[in-house]
C-alpha cells in the first residue's frame, strides 16, 4: 500500500497555504499508510545559509547540540523547534564543521539538509504526525508527503519517507524494489552513504548519484527506468523541481491534477478533492514509464 | 428521484439504500453528488435503476452490477464495473486500471481513455472505449467484446482464450497467442451493434477497425513449448 501526495505551486500567492493543503492531502491517505508519515517542504531560502533538519529521541534536549554547533561554526546559528525535530540554519560554507560537531551526538540524526528543503518524519497516524510538526503552518513552493504501510522493512522513523541522499533532494516511493541490495553496493562504491537497509533510500541514492554526475532531473529519472527493478511510483523533489515517475508495469496507483495555479499528485483521487479549483482541474492518470517534471521559473 | 449527497451520507448508506429497493419500486432514478473519489459507490446493484454520479469516483464503482444503468460524470478509479453481470456502466471521463475486469455481461462504455489491463479476464462483458487503452488490455480474456476507438498499449490480448478485440488505432504490440483476424460481415454487424449501443450511431466508420483474437495455441500443452515453462 502506502500513499503519496505531492503539490507544486505555480501561483506563489498560495505559498502560505502549502502546508495546510498538503496536510489535507495526507489525511485520506491514512487508510493506505497508517503506521508512519513524513513530508518535505521547500520553503524560503536565506542566502548563504544551509538548513539541517535534525531529529532526536522523544523529549531530547537539543541545547547541548546547538551549543556545540555554535562553538564549531560561530554564532550565526539559528533554529526552530518541531517536536522531535529541529531545523538549524547556519552558514553553508561551514557545513563540514557542522557535520563534525553533529557526529559527536549519537542520538541525533540528520534527517536532511538543503538551502530550502526541510524534512520531517515520524511513526504514527499521518494526521498526528502533521499536527506534531505544525505542517498546517508551513509555507513554500512545493512539498511532498508520504503515508507508510511497511512491507519490506521495519516500522521505524528511519524507515519513514521521504528519503534524502543529497542536499535539497528527496524522494517518496510507493512500491518495492527487488535489486536494491546490488544497486546499494554500487552506489556505496561511488561514495554515497545510506542510513537504512530500505529499498526506497536506494532509489533516492540513484537519483542523487545521477544528479551529481551532471544529469538533469529528467535525465536522472529516465535512467532509473533502466536501473531499478521492481514496482514503483516515485515523487521526487529538488530545490526547484518536482517529478513523477511510474514503472513500466504501473502496478501502483497514481492520479495527477493540474490547474493554472498548481500541479498535484495523489496515490488516489481522494487525496486531491480539497485542493482549490479541483472541480475544474485536468485530472489524469500518469502513463507508465513516462517522466513528468515541473520546474520553478 | 432520490438525491444523495455523499458529503453528508456515507457510501455504505447509499449502497444499503440501493440494495433495499424492491422489484416494484418507483424510485428508479437516483442522483449521487460529491463522490470525492470514494470507493465502491453503487456496487452490487440488482435492480433496473438509473444511477447518475456527479463527479470522480474511486475504486470498484458499479462493481458486480446487475440490471442497473450507472453513469459516472467524471473519471473512475481502478476496477470500474468489475465483475459486471448485466446492465450498463457509462464513464464520461477516463477510467483507471482494470476497467470491466472479469465482467460476465452487460456493457461498459468509457468516453475517455482506459489505463492498463482494461477488460482483464473478461468473461462476456462488452466494453467500448472511445479513447485508448493501456498495456495488457484483455489479458486472459475469455468471452465478450472489447472495442477501442483509439490505440492499444503493449501486449494486447496476452494469453487470450476467446473474446473479440476491435481496435481502430495503433496496436503497440500483441500479447502471447493474440493474432489479427479477418473482419467478416458478422463481425462488422456485431461491431456496428456495439458502437450503436455506445451512442455512436453512424459516427464511426467500421471499415477503420481491425479485429484481433486468440490463435488458440495455448489451449493445450504442446511438447514443443516445454522449453517455455
Amino acid at each position: 500500500m502506502c500513499g503519496i501526495a505531492g503539490l507544486f505551486l505555480k501561483d506563489r500567492t498560495l505559498a502560505d497555504d502549502l502546508g495546510a493543503l498538503l496536510a489535507g492531502m495526507l489525511t485520506p491517505l491514512s487508510d493506505r499508510g497508517p503506521d508512519s508519515a513524513g513530508f518535505a517542504v521547500y520553503g524560503s531560502e536565506t542566502p548563504g545559509d544551509l538548513k539541517f533538519t535534525l531529529r532526536g529521541p522523544e523529549e531530547f534536549d537539543f541545547d547541548p547540540v546547538l551549543k556545540s554547533l555554535r562553538a564549531a561554526v560561530g554564532e550565526k546559528v539559528t533554529h526552530r523547534d518541531y517536536a522531535t525535530h529541529i531545523v538549524v540554519s547556519l552558514p553553508a560554507d561551514r557545513e563540514a564543521l557542522a557535520r563534525q560537531a553533529l557526529a559527536a551526538f549519537a542520538k541525533v540524526a540528520i534527517v536532511g539538509t538543503g538551502r530550502r528543503m526541510e524534512i520531517f518524519k515520524e511513526v504514527g497516524l499521518p494526521d498526528d504526525v502533521s499536527r506534531r510538526f505544525r505542517l498546517h503552518h508551513m509555507s513554500g513552493t512545493h512539498a511532498i508527503g508520504h503515508t507508510r504501510m511497511a512491507t519490506e522493512s521495519e516500522v521505524t522513523t528511519e524507515g519513514a519517507h521521504p528519503f534524502t541522499t543529497g542536499a535539497d533532494q528527496c524522494l517518496v516511493h510507493n512500491g518495492s524494489l527487488s535489486n536494491h541490495n546490488a544497486l546499494r553496493r554500487e552506489l556505496i562504491k561511488q561514495g554515497l552513504t545510506f542510513q537504512t537497509k530500505n529499498d526506497s533510500e536506494v532509489a533516492a541514492g540513484f537519483i542523487t548519484s545521477k544528479l551529481r554526475g551532471g544529469a538533469s532531473l529528467e535525465e536522472a529519472m529516465e535512467s532509473s527506468l533502466g536501473a531499478l527493478d521492481g514496482f514503483y511510483t516515485f515523487v521526487i523533489g529538488t530545490k526547484s523541481g518536482f517529478g513523477v515517475l511510474r514503472d513500466a508495469i504501473a502496478c501502483k496507483p497514481a492520479v495527477m491534477a493540474e490547474t493554472d495555479r498548481w500541479v498535484a499528485f495523489g496515490t488516489e483521487y481522494r487525496a486531491l478533492v480539497d485542493l482549490p479549483g479541483i472541480a475544474s482541474a485536468r485530472v489524469w492518470e500518469p502513463e507508465p514509464a513516462r517522466v513528468y517534471r515541473w520546474e520553478l521559473h | 428521484m432520490p438525491d444523495i449527497d455523499l458529503a453528508r451520507s456515507s457510501v455504505r448508506e447509499l449502497n444499503a439504500g440501493l440494495h433495499a429497493l424492491s422489484a416494484e419500486t418507483n424510485e428508479t432514478h437516483w442522483r449521487v453528488f460529491n463522490p470525492r473519489g470514494q470507493h465502491a459507490i453503487a456496487a452490487g446493484l440488482d435492480r433496473p435503476l438509473l444511477v447518475e454520479i456527479d463527479g470522480h469516483v474511486g475504486y470498484y464503482c458499479a462493481g458486480m452490477n446487475k440490471q442497473a444503468t450507472i453513469i459516472v460524470k467524471g473519471n473512475a478509479g481502478q476496477g470500474i464495473a468489475e465483475n459486471m453481470m448485466s446492465g450498463k456502466v457509462w464513464v464520461k471521463g477516463d477510467a483507471s486500471q482494470a476497467a470491466g475486469a472479469t465482467g460476465c455481461g452487460g456493457m461498459l462504455v468509457i468516453d475517455g481513455n482506459a489505463s492498463a489491463r482494461c477488460g482483464i479476464s473478461m468473461k462476456g462483458i462488452d466494453i467500448v472505449v472511445k479513447g485508448s487503452v493501456g498495456h495488457l488490455s484483455a489479458f486472459m480474456a475469455q468471452a465478450g467484446n472489447l472495442v477501442v476507438l483509439g490505440d492499444s498499449g503493449e501486449a494486447l490480448g496476452d494469453s487470450i482464450y476467446e473474446a473479440r478485440l476491435y481496435v481502430r488505432g495503433k496496436v503497440h504490440s500483441l500479447g502471447a497467442d493474440c493474432v489479427e483476424k479477418t473482419m467478416e460481415d458478422r463481425h462488422k454487424a456485431d461491431l456496428r451493434r456495439l458502437l450503436d449501443a455506445a451512442g455512436l450511431n453512424g459516427e464511426v466508420d467500421i471499415g477503420e477497425f481491425r479485429r484481433y483474437g486468440s490463435a488458440r495455441k495455448l489451449y493445450h500443452f504442446h511438447i514443443d513449448n516445454v522449453g517455455s515453462y
